[in-house]
């Protein structure tokens, strides 16, 4: 009970400063440290994404670029057919609606992880991993080698896509979409987690046999958060393009794959706030030493083996202990 | 006569060349303890595996409550009512003995797509479940994670959650194995109530508690039925003697 309460404690304090740091930065007019915030925002909705299929289902997808991949695309070619007002295909206009983009991002991924998981979640363990790495890879080369939106040179975005009532060309506005987005589906996450839903789901990752014992089917409880899993992710993906400005198939690739995994392992697996911190973790590398040494992610690298090896319940496992589910 | 809940007709099941089901036929009758005993290696679990729906069998067919249910999903077969404990205790290790019931409550419920009311304050959840767990005398350890418990309160635990299914029958793999004397004792009763609920199908290595449990006993040896009876029927087959039951029986 008591460690229950100290996660809810440090979860608001991690929420907090993934508020206060970009307000500072907004006050001092520090747009640079404001788009680095978002950027972690943005990275974190992903990583609850994975978080849902990994941490709470046990499903090790290795592949959960693709989902961010396709909703980047999916922001990316909207907008650009909407920007040459050109139809995307047979009379469907473009758009540049944030919101429109976000719904069609969440569709297609979702329908993409249904498919990839239908002929995936039969399989476990490695055998899993791997296909989840191959259906993301041909899609990954797909993106590649399709010219008509800038195959392996991506996609720019010319206008950041629009939200109603904000200039989302702000800094501070985009972060703002983006941390409200990231609380959404945190709450979402949690609401999952505590269903009787999420109980079956974490239950399976435990000892499927028994819960199919109860007569509960592992495969399709598996494959519905397999799916709530992948839009969350593509969901993420668009607001991605969108912050930057760019879609390319490197969104898709297996290092962004595993970046996903890295920030849930560091984060804390299963942890409501393990990929917020695992993003800010990502993130902050990336910068500390991205700009001294080419050899960051070697860095990153030992410091994820010793998550690995001494703290295996992440960041917020260390601080606010073992998880109990009562 | 009543119709039989459970039916085994002919199941055969090899892993290469070993049979480790041959031809095995038996009945569950409403009402009844049926006890399979048989040594080690006699291929008890796997018939109980094919029950349950975990092995397919490679010919033969099982029927349940006048259904055909050989080719059914394990999850299936539990919704209609195949409540089962496993011989080695498997459990959910980090949810706690009530949490394990209501998992089983919620399967019963047939609600496992519900994504907003939290499960931790359903009282159509942990009312029932911590009666189920009271019944088995498990009330004191019901916050307790499956897997801190003792050897003999999981296999309790096992019993509390077939309970919480409320299932037409019970297969129940070696239930007593490992537990004190005592603990015996008080399984031994308790089963002699449950099988009013539904019948049971046991698999029993403690030859005391079968004979006072058990209205039928088929003894099973390398795959193969070699006699099926009432308790004295079978205590006295010569074949079962020899096969089996040896000193034990005349000490
Ligand atoms: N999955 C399996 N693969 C190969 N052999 C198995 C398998 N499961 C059980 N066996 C073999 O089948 C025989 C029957 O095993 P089992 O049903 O566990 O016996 P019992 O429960 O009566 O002790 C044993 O010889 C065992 O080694
Ligand atoms: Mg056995």
């Amino acid at each position: 009970m008591r460690e229950l309460r100290r996660e809810h404690m440090l979860n608001a304090l991690l929420a907090a400063a993934l508020f206060a740091v970009p307000l500072w930065a907004y006050l001092v007019d520090e747009p640079f440290l404001i788009t680095l915030a978002t950027r972690v925002a943005i990275l974190a909705m992903a990583g609850v994404g994975l978080n849902l299929a990994l941490g709470l289902g046990g499903m090790v997808s290795f592949g959960h670029a693709v989902y961010f991949g396709l909703g980047g695309y999916c922001a990316g070619v909207l907008a650009h057919h909407a920007f040459n007002a050109t139809p995307v295909l047979m009379g469907l206009d473009g758009t540049n609606q944030m919101l429109v983009i976000w719904l069609v991002a969440m569709a297609l991924s979702g329908l993409l992880a249904a498919m990839i998981g239908a002929l995936s979640l039969r399989t476990s363990g490695i055998f899993f991993i791997m296909i989840t790495l191959a259906f993301a890879q041909m899609f990954f080369y797909f993106a590649l080698s399709w010219p008509a939106y800038g195959g392996e040179d991506g996609l720019p975005i010319y206008v950041r896509n629009v939200f109603p009532g904000l200039n989302t060309m702000r800094p501070w506005n985009m972060f703002v979409i983006a941390f409200v987005m990231l609380m959404l589906v945190l709450a979402l996450f949690a609401m999952i987690r505590a269903s009787r839903f999420g109980a079956a789901l974490m239950a399976i990752r435990q000892n499927a046999d028994r819960v199919a014992a109860v007569g509960i089917s592992p495969f399709g409880v598996k494959l519905a958060g397999f799916v709530i899993s992948g839009m969350i992710t593509g969901l993420a993906g668009a607001m991605m393009a969108d912050l930057t400005r760019f879609v390319s198939p490197s969104m898709m690739a297996w290092q962004m794959s595993g970046e996903l995994i890295v920030i849930i392992i560091l984060g804390g697996t299963g942890r409501l706030f393990g990929p917020v911190v695992g993003a800010a973790i990502l993130v902050g590398f990336e910068v500390i030493f991205g700009g001294l040494t080419e050899h960051w992610k070697f860095w990153l690298g030992l410091v994820l083996l010793s998550v690995v090896l001494f703290a295996r319940g992440g960041f917020i496992g260390l601080l606010a202990g073992k998880e109990r589910h009562g | 006569m009543a119709d039989p809940v459970l039916e085994l007709s002919h199941l055969d099941k090899a892993f290469g060349a070993l049979k480790a089901t041959d031809d095995v036929s038996l009945t569950l009758m409403p009402g009844e303890i049926h006890a399979l005993i048989g040594p080690n290696g006699a291929g008890k679990t796997t018939l109980m595996g094919q029950i349950s729906g975990r092995l397919p069998p490679d010919s033969g067919t099982i029927r349940f409550r006048g259904q055909d249910i050989t080719r059914l999903s394990v999850a299936q077969r539990a919704r209609m009512g195949l409540g089962r404990s496993f011989q080695i205790s498997s459990l959910i290790p980090e949810y706690s003995a009530r949490r394990n019931v209501m998992l089983a409550l919620q399967a019963r419920q047939g609600h496992a797509y519900r994504f907003v009311m939290p499960v931790r304050h359903d009282r159509r959840l942990t009312e029932p479940a911590i009666e189920i767990l009271t019944r088995v005398g498990l009330e004191g350890r019901a916050s307790v994670p499956s897997a801190e418990l003792s050897h003999g309160e999981r296999r309790l635990l096992e019993i509390a959650v077939a309970l919480a299914l409320r299932p037409a029958c019970f297969l129940l793999d070696e239930p007593m194995a490992g537990m004190g004397t005592e603990g015996v004792g008080r399984l031994v009763t308790f089963l002699k109530d449950l099988k009013q609920e539904a019948p049971i199908l046991l698999v029993e290595h403690d030859m005391d508690a079968v004979f006072r449990l058990a209205d039928r006993i088929t003894v099973l040896v390398y795959g193969r039925v070699i006699a099926s009876g009432n308790v004295d029927e079978v205590r006295n087959d010569p074949e079962v003697r020899r096969a089996y039951l040896g000193d034990e029986v005349s000490a």
